[in-house]
């Protein structure tokens, strides 16, 4: 397993030097890096005997076990098949774009993105922890936005990106939160344990939404509805990021996280019925929309969905037989919808366009591609002898063996199936069969390191379809018992004798082909019908939340952030004394009942004073009648101190209080007179919140009054004025003794304001600044 | 006594608020004076009130109870009233600097000048 660790960050230490060797390698270069890729491949097969014979591979490294979190990776038969999808593909994909990113400028940054991906998607199903798998996870949401958005000059490109990336973050989010919740109940989060709890987690109270919320995940991540809409965007990537991620390997990640998970949170009614419908609706609505494309890319991300959607629907049903059939068609897809993108991307560069009306008859042109692309879409068609025909049949055979809904999943299926058969016959017949046409120049021949990928898939497609019983044995059977042990072999042919099953295909076939006869007329009306009737768009509605959403956000900051001082202010203070007011309300009872003592005469006075000359420096207008009464109001006050024996404050405060006015007295010749700013509305609005804010204050005075605090610290320092400090003036005595470090603090204040003041008033102003 | 304190108290800190809600610098300054008188008078009304001479340890005073003036808000107050001094004779400045640079005490003239 160790092995494995190093051949991931191998991967990842090659994506970090691709560029350079892309700059200096020249021709031999991607051939290199699909070199790394192939070897991980073989390396991984290396493995296949081993885990067949029915053994699994555990590491891991202690991260925050506290938290169930931990760097684990898990090789079983499941990881196994998935992992070998994605270096084997990675291996085409890499030698197939090292032609076809010639033109690019940036191709050196095209590569170190697409090795990054291939590194993420390794690692996130190689992933022995479910926090590990969401690292990966994301990393592959932010590689797959880089590589949509790789055309940055486009805004439709940036715009797709951003959507993508958006969906599946979102969907990325939720799920996080399902794996913290599901950790919660289980206790572990390693995937090697949570297989074995998988009743616990059934009968959780939390369940539902434990479930709601991975679903939300997966489902994003694999294009289901109603999330689809972002992959038919995301094939503003270049042909090759399309091959790999939006068909063969990242949206097969939401399905791979339902695989993994099927035995610990599979077989419940919710999960039934929510999957089932879910994927049943995606396959027919992707088949739907792939029949009236005339983008040949965007013919084959339609399909992608429908085939998504088939995958969701066969973990759905959740059957022996289904599972089985949720494996052998997610290969079989793989495998020729890798090949038919790739053979999107050649024809895109040797013709020019992707445009089904304008081009046909390339089988002149290009031979080898031609026959590579015919195969794949009778795989696709699910024609024999390709792989494609046995993984129909089963999924056929699945639905068969549903009592209750496999009559309309049956019909659902027999739909979307005729679709793919009426498609991949129009795709052969006039793009790769018929009279040659093209827009612009004569096609060139494509160059080899484009055909290979197409060819050996295709290959591939054709002799597993011939051989199915060695590919089950040794590859799709670990897979399958890592999902549900209890199945024993299976036994893939194809031929099956005649029985219902063969029926549906041949009428499945029967009208496939008379759709295909119909195919101009049909798709006339469609595309008439999907244009003017349904004039609802998912992305474009997606669009219009997000755009509804900056526009509120922008509202919001600007009412809140408003840039005047005073409206800041006004919401602190507001806040905090409705908040302070609902606490004190409850404590009012209290207050009510404390004694107080009596006022002498002559406090009155002073505390009329303070009150009438507040009220003076408040209103007044002159500046100078303003500044003489606040400082009356720190006289009355310092009489006050000295009323109740505070002498040395009343001393302080009178020294400051004098300093102040005399400063003051120096700056305000300089200043101008006041001048009324605001209206009468706003002032009365000014003095309601003055009143709530002193109204309050004056509730937490009386609060204060009956506290009964703590005489110890008190104490203290009058027991150890004299004999620790040597002083009798005891307020002298703790500023300058007990707390004479704060107080140090204290004189550092003032003499950094001291240096603030002479800085600003021997400051020359710069000219232009002044006005 | 503790109620009258309590309601000149909350006066003080009206005045305070409503002259901060002002437009006028000088204005502003004016509250932050009045805040901090305002917080003086809290902490030593919080501390309870007691009429009489100040005490000195040397008058053989071994405990609060005995003495009933408690010297530590004092100790406080203190403290802060020459922090509240600094802060006021920063402020005058930084008001003084701010005419000069800007020819307004307008606050609302800040953000429409960031606007230009």
């Amino acid at each position: 397993m160790t092995g494995i660790l190093i051949y991931l960050i191998i991967l990842l230490i090659t994506a970090f030097l691709s560029p350079y060797l892309i700059r200096k390698g020249g021709k031999i270069a991607p051939w290199l890096l699909g070199m790394v890729s192939a070897g991980g491949f073989a390396y991984l097969l290396g493995f296949a005997g081993f885990i067949a014979d029915g053994n699994s591979l555990n590491y891991t490294i202690e991260w925050l076990p506290e938290l169930y979190l931990n760097f684990s990776l898990y090789l079983d038969g499941l990881s196994l098949f998935f992992a070998l999808l994605v270096t084997g593909m990675g291996a085409l994909v890499l030698v197939f774009s090292g032609n076809y990113m010639k033109p690019y400028a940036m191709k050196h940054r095209f590569f170190f993105l697409i090795l990054l991906f291939e590194f993420a998607m390794l690692a996130l199903v190689l992933s022995g922890n479910l926090f590990t798998l969401f690292i990966f996870w994301e990393l592959t949401s932010v590689s797959s936005f880089l590589l949509v958005g790789f055309n940055h000059e486009k805004p439709e490109a940036r715009n797709a990106a951003l959507q993508a990336l958006l969906i599946t973050v979102a969907g990325g989010l939720a799920m996080m939160a399902g794996f913290i919740m599901l950790g919660q109940i289980a206790g572990t989060l390693e995937i090697n344990q949570l297989l074995k709890s998988g009743d616990l987690i059934r009968n959780h109270p939390h369940y539902l939404p434990v479930l709601l919320l991975i679903l939300a995940g997966a489902f994003t991540k694999s294009a289901q509805f109603p999330f689809h809409f972002w992959l038919p965007g995301a094939m503003q990537a270049p042909s090759p990021v399309s091959a790999y991620l939006h068909s063969a390997t990242m949206v097969k990640a939401g399905i791979y996280l339902l695989m993994r998970l099927s035995p610990v949170m599979g077989g419940t009614p919710e999960w039934k019925y929510i999957l089932t419908i879910t994927g049943a609706v995606t396959m027919i609505l992707g088949g739907y929309f792939a029949y009236s494309q005339t983008d040949f890319k965007k013919v084959l991300a339609y399909t992608t969905i429908s085939a998504l959607g088939t995958l969701v629907l066969m973990l759905g049903i959740d059957t022996d037989i289904s599972i089985k059939a949720a494996i052998i068609f997610l290969l079989v897809h793989a495998l020729y919808k890798g090949a038919l993108f790739m053979i999107a991307g050649l024809i895109d560069k040797s013709v020019g366009s992707r445009d089904l009306r304008k081009i046909g008859g390339l089988n002149k042109v290009m031979p080898v591609a031609a026959l590579a692309a015919i195969i794949s879409l009778l795989s696709m068609a699910g024609l024999p002898p390709m792989i494609g025909f046995i993984g129909k049949e089963l999924i056929y055979e699945a639905k068969f063996a549903l009592p209750d809904i496999g009559n309309l999943l049956l019909i659902a299926g027999v739909l979307t199936n005729v679709i793919m058969v009426a498609i991949s016959l129009a795709l052969i017949f006039n793009l790769f069969l018929g009279p040659l046409k093209y827009p612009g120049e004569r096609p060139t021949r494509p160059a080899f390191a484009l055909r290979v990928g197409p060819s050996l898939l295709a290959g591939i497609s054709l002799i597993f379809g011939l051989f199915p019983a060695r590919v089950a044995d040794f590859l799709l059977s670990p897979a399958i018992k890592s999902i549900r042990p209890s199945i024993d072999s299976i036994k893939l042919s194809l031929w099956h004798g005649f029985n219902e099953v063969l029926l549906v295909s041949f009428i499945t076939v029967a009208a496939g082909v008379i759709l295909f006869l119909l195919y101009r007329k049909v798709n006339h009306i469609l595309t008439h019908f999907n244009n003017e009737v349904i004039t609802f768009r998912f992305a474009d509605a997606f669009n219009k939340i997000l755009n509804g959403f900056l526009f509120l956000t922008k509202r919001k900051t600007s009412f809140i952030q408003s840039g005047y001082q005073r409206f800041y202010l006004m919401a602190i203070f507001i806040m905090t004394s409705v908040l302070a007011w609902y606490q004190l309300i409850f404590t009012w009872p209290e207050i009510e009942n404390v004694s107080f003592s009596q006022p002498a005469i002559y406090e009155f006075v002073i505390l009329l004073l303070i009150v009438s000359s507040a009220m003076v420096a408040v209103f007044v207008r002159s500046r100078l009648a303003a500044i003489l009464s606040l400082g009356s109001v720190g006289y009355g006050i310092g009489l006050l101190f000295i009323v109740y024996g505070a002498i040395d404050v009343a001393i302080t405060l009178m020294l400051a209080e004098t300093l102040v006015l005399v400063l003051f007295m120096v700056v305000i010749y300089h200043l101008p007179k006041f001048t009324e700013f605001s209206s009468k509305a706003s002032r009365l609005r000014d003095g309601a919140i003055a009143l709530l804010v002193g109204s309050f204050m004056t509730g937490l005075v009386l609060k204060a009054g009956q506290l009964n605090l703590n005489p110890k610290i008190s104490d203290f320092y009058v027991e150890n004025a004299l004999p620790l400090a040597h002083g009798s003036n005891i307020v002298n005595v703790i500023l300058v003794d007990f707390r004479a470090l704060d107080t140090l603090g204290e004189i550092t204040v003032l003499v950094i304001a001291a240096i603030g003041v002479v800085a600003l008033l021997k400051l020359k102003t710069k000219k232009g600044s002044a006005t | 006594m503790e109620v009258l304190l309590a309601i000149v108290i909350g006066l003080l800190y009206a005045a305070g608020v409503y002259l901060l809600l002002r437009r006028s610098i000088v204005k502003l300054i004016l509250g932050i004076m009045f805040f901090s008188h305002a917080t003086n008078l809290l902490i030593f009304v919080a501390g309870g009130l007691h009429k009489g001479k100040p005490q000195f340890a040397s008058d053989g005073l071994t405990a609060v109870s005995a003495n009933p003036t408690d010297p530590l808000p004092q100790a406080l107050i203190l403290t802060a009233i020459v922090i509240g001094f600094g802060i006021t004779a920063f402020f005058l400045a930084l008001m003084y600097r701010f005419y000069q640079a800007t020819g307004t005490e307008d606050l609302d003239e800040l953000k429409e000048g960031e606007n230009k």
